[in-house]
């Protein structure tokens, strides 16, 4: 009995303690990321941000999850019940099963798999079940509308992000996140790369229906979107795996394009920062830059949002990946 | 000893679930119901895979089956408003074809799996040989096949997918005369001289 306890009980409990580490770190990231984006937004439109809760209104996102703990959670009467109240945990479970994967530092990983990166992009493909899953159940004109814009926007703009993966791999060689950060690219490879980290940071804000892209939710026209009839702790969950999923998407493009918990540029002076921190310096930065394009830029019209993903991003990053494919054969680069 | 039994758990759980969520499909009475379980179903057949150890297919049957392909399933049957009941009245007359199929496709797989079973060297005749599981992972093994092995069948049948998709697009398509389209490349084209003109209005003559 000792022995299995020595063998996977420790493990199991070391595991769960990583878990909920992990779970813990993320949710004080969500809820200080709603903080810097109400603050960065209003350093950019010259106003205060949040500033009565607490010393520079430290405290208000804490006020924020009390008040939505505490009103009262209304499902509609008209509305599918159970699918309704799934949604929004599937959005939310989605967004933090992701984090799995996710190698922090080269050795700070819950689970190294080979076949990390796919497993993150079949996590977030699955995402736009929470959305349009809500969008049906309520049962509400606004809400259905919301819910169909947002699947064919995340359908469309996968394409794209599955194809700018494909020309990362290529110049990879292994589908695992770790690999993928410590593979030493050469500086062609990466001037190479340089429009393909474009098109991933522009689908990236589609694909978790971010301004400019956040039609899904055009509350000018369809008032809130798929989260029209949420309230609550169900609302809460939307609102925590939409943040989450930012957050995923921030480290992705760390990842795939930023070298991870690398010192930036490859200087080895730097390299006494420890890791962890070099990756979260990287991710909130693009974390900024969600915010940055949220201020600057108005709501795409569903047209012009389709044909930049379809007539644009497609033909643009399916001739790359055949340009990447090409040199990386001919200069004999292949990993 | 623990770890198999643990995979044996996992195993039971996700087939379980998949049977289950299978007849869901089948006896749910809202059709939006019935593509979730099927969801449910792809997503436990992929966690089958994993235990597997056939990972790079569990990924892709997450990422085409349930990220692509049943999304736009359950777009169509969210946009039709099917009454289920009306569909199910004739539905028993087609339960012996049903049955037939099943026990075909049910006798085909006891085949197989006796072959591999009584004559295990059946398995050595291929031209791309199984290769061993520990020594290459199953993304690389698969490439191998494809890319390597059996390259020309897998163009043409990828040709055949591209005439598939150029026929249903070319089936579908219509030129409708009179509709009003965007063109960008006009709009950007347009100059400020073309696009207005500036007049000097005398007082009370009007243009």
């Amino acid at each position: 009995m000792i022995e299995i306890w020595n063998i996977y009980g420790m493990q199991t409990l070391f595991m769960l303690m990583h878990i909920g580490i992990l779970i813990g770190v993320l949710m004080g990231a969500v809820a200080y990321y709603t903080y810097l984006e109400r603050k960065v937004m209003g350093a950019m439109q010259r106003r205060q941000g949040p500033m009565m809760v607490g010393p520079f209104g430290l405290l208000q996102p804490i006020a924020d999850g009390v008040k939505l703990l505490s009103k009262e959670t209304i499902i509609p009467a008209q509305a599918n019940g159970p699918v309704f109240v799934i949604a929004p945990m599937l959005t939310f479970t989605l967004a933090m099963v992701a984090w799995a994967v996710i190698p922090v530092s080269a050795k700070l990983v819950l689970a190294d798999i080979n076949v990390g990166i796919l497993y993150l992009f079949a996590i977030s493909s699955m995402g736009v079940y929470g959305v349009i899953m809500a969008g049906w159940a309520s049962n509400s004109k606004y809400a259905f509308l919301g819910g169909l814009r947002s699947a064919s926007q995340m359908v469309s703009y996968e394409v794209s992000m599955g194809l700018v993966i494909v020309c990362v791999l290529l110049c990879v060689g292994s589908l695992n996140l770790t690999q993928i950060v410590v593979v030493e690219r050469p500086f062609w490879v990466e001037v190479m790369l340089f429009p393909m980290f474009i098109v991933f940071l522009i689908s990236i804000l589609a694909e978790t229906n971010r301004a400019p892209f956040d039609l899904p939710e055009g509350e000018s026209e369809i008032t809130g979107g798929f989260m029209v009839e949420y309230s609550a702790m169900t609302f809460a969950l939307f609102f925590l795996g939409e943040y989450a999923n930012m957050i995923l998407m921030s480290a992705m493009t760390v990842l795939l394009f930023m070298g991870g918990w690398l010192p930036p540029f490859g200087i080895e002076a730097l390299a006494i920062v420890p890791g962890v921190i070099w990756f979260i310096l990287k991710t909130v930065l693009i974390m900024f830059f969600f915010v940055w394009a949220r201020a600057t830029f108005p709501r795409y019209r569903y047209d012009q949002l389709m044909r930049l993903g379809w007539k644009v991003f497609l033909p643009f990053t399916l001739f790359w990946v055949v340009v990447v494919s090409g040199s990386l054969i001919y200069f004999d680069a292949l990993p | 000893m623990f770890r198999l039994m643990f995979t044996a758990i996992a195993f039971y759980i996700f087939a379980a679930v998949t049977l289950l969520s299978g007849i869901m499909v089948v006896t749910a009475k809202n059709p939006v119901h019935s593509v979730l379980f099927l969801i449910l179903a792809f997503f436990n057949a992929a966690g089958l895979f994993v235990l597997l150890g056939a990972e790079f297919i569990a990924m892709i049957l997450v990422i085409v089956y349930v990220g692509a392909v049943a999304v736009l399933f359950l777009f169509v049957v969210m946009m039709l408003d099917i009454s289920f009941a009306d569909l199910r009245k004739g539905a028993m007359q087609y339960v012996p074809l049903g049955l037939i199929t099943g026990g075909i496709l049910l006798f085909e797989l006891i085949t197989i799996f006796s072959v591999w079973k009584f004559a295990g060297s059946a398995s050595d005749n291929i031209a791309s040989k199984t290769p061993d599981a520990a020594e290459i992972t199953n993304t690389e093994a698969l490439g191998q096949i494809l890319y390597t092995d059996y390259v020309f069948a897998f163009q043409v049948s990828g040709l055949i997918l591209l005439i598939a998709m150029i026929g249903a697009i070319v089936l579908t398509h219509r030129k409708r005369p009179g509709v009003r389209k965007q063109n960008v490349a006009d709009q950007q084209a347009r100059t400020r001289d073309e696009a207005m003109e500036i007049q000097k209005v005398t007082p009370r003559t009007g243009v």
